[in-house]
């Protein structure tokens, strides 16, 4: 099939499936006027049940903990999927990075470093009180790792992002998830129900398995990206064995 | 007027699946998949949003405010993170594909070769 | 809806686009950076916070770092 007549084709079957979806949410109820009992019933319930101000986090890592522990699962696989397209043996010494010559670039990445590892920090553990949590704080930890290798040197970057610690994080974090569930089992209730001390709301010390089910995540996707950073920055630093084409 | 961010979606889609046909390099082709992807996140937002209600977020505001639903963004806010991973995955295969086959073009990768 | 909504929504769409009639990598790269930013706005304008800051933790650091990546091998191979 030419390449004309195929997108005639898309043109058509584009032009059904626009009108397609057009009718699907005229069905919807107008924006603005949500319906559903769920919303309303868990932002009532859920600072009085679980202590915790923030209810989005407390519906990710409580009321709906089973579809986060498939979407970490999710994360898991992806980053496992990078390693093992682009994970292959190469000469260590025959680097091809010399690191940034500019002096400027090294200061500002070096003054950045702890500011971005304290904001991770922060974000990850104020995760049920303000805006935040173990997804976003993950990323901005492993941005901290990626500033090392992109305002110095690769060799810094890999010293400080061994692939068995990154490895060994990343199935902690995941394996850990699912095990805090399992606790939750031993202890007599359902499968990744809460358990401890509830705490007071608004202080760090509330919510009970929600702590260390945000901790789990935290650790997970940021050795996950530090582990998809890495894989990626060794395609651009280092000769393989073989040449490349 | 009240339909927009419903119509938003479906344009992002139509848009995105358009970019997907016609794309000429593996690399464009996942950024477009992208867009799709953040279509998704566009209607599951808007269907939870309440009029003049706030984020569910009652660490300044007194319980009870009326507050948009908080399932859809705690549905929202996971997968965000997860699709740049599977963008990574995808971005490592068209990597690879470059590599062994010299052209990232899909309309010259056609035939499945051993 | 607020006119704030309406105008943000007419943005990410032209965004959205533009991204997909880009086709120099480079600019894409640039283009998906500044739609994901809109969106960022957008999720902002909508009550959700927690899903603003993850779209702009993704969208500063994750998305552009590995956009770069295989385009600068996409060059050199």
């Amino acid at each position: 099939m030419s390449r004309r007549s195929r997108l005639s084709l898309f043109g058509v079957s584009a032009a059904g499936l626009t009108a397609l979806l057009l009718w699907g949410i005229a069905g919807l109820p107008d924006f603005g006027h949500y319906r559903g009992p769920y919303g309303y019933a868990l932002n009532a319930v859920a600072p009085t049940e679980r202590h915790v101000t923030n209810v989005v986090t407390a519906t990710t890592f409580d009321y709906r903990g089973f579809d986060t522990l498939g979407e970490a699962f999710i994360l898991f696989a992806a980053a496992l999927g990078v390693a093992l397209l682009l994970r292959e043996e190469r000469a260590e010494s025959h680097s091809l990075d010399h690191g940034v010559r500019s002096d400027a670039v090294k200061l500002v990445g070096l003054a950045l470093l702890p500011v971005l590892l304290v904001l991770g920090l922060q974000v990850v553990a104020h995760g049920f009180i303000t805006p935040g949590g173990g997804f976003q704080g993950g990323v901005v930890l492993a941005s901290a790792f990626a500033l090392v290798w992109l305002a110095g040197r690769y060799r810094a970057f890999r010293r400080l992002t061994p692939t068995p610690a990154v490895d060994f994080a990343k199935g902690v974090g995941a394996g850990g998830y699912a095990v805090v569930g399992v606790v939750a089992l031993l202890l007599g209730t359902s499968y990744l129900q809460n358990f401890g001390p509830l705490g007071t709301a608004g202080t760090l010390a509330s919510g009970g398995s929600i702590v260390l089910l945000n901790l789990a995540t935290a650790l997970e996707v940021s050795a996950a990206f530090v582990l998809i950073f890495t894989e990626y920055v060794e395609e651009l630093a280092l000769v393989p064995r073989e040449t490349r084409l | 007027m009240s339909y927009l961010p419903y119509a938003l979606a479906v344009w992002l889609f139509v848009v995105g699946l358009y970019g997907v046909v016609t794309s000429r390099h593996l690399i464009h082709l996942t950024v477009c998949l992208m867009v799709m992807q953040s279509s998704s996140y566009v209607l599951l937002l808007s269907i939870g949003y309440v009029d003049r209600g706030t984020a569910p977020i009652f660490a300044d505001v007194p319980k009870g405010t009326r507050a948009v639903d908080p399932v859809v963004q705690a549905l929202t806010l996971t997968d965000v993170v997860v699709s740049v991973a599977v963008a990574a995955l995808l971005l490592a295969v068209a990597m690879q594909v470059r590599r062994r086959h010299g052209s990232a073009d899909p309309e010259q990768l056609s035939a499945v070769k051993g | 809806m607020i006119p704030l909504q309406a105008m943000v929504i007419g943005l990410v769409a032209a965004a959205g686009l533009a991204v997909v009639l880009t086709r120099d990598l480079v600019r894409l790269a640039l283009m998906s950076s500044v739609f994901g930013l809109l969106l960022v706005v957008l999720f902002l304008v909508l009550q959700a916070p927690d899903v603003a800051l993850s779209e702009l933790v993704v969208g500063a650091v994750g998305f552009p770092f590995v956009i770069a990546v295989a385009i600068a091998l996409d060059r050199s191979a």
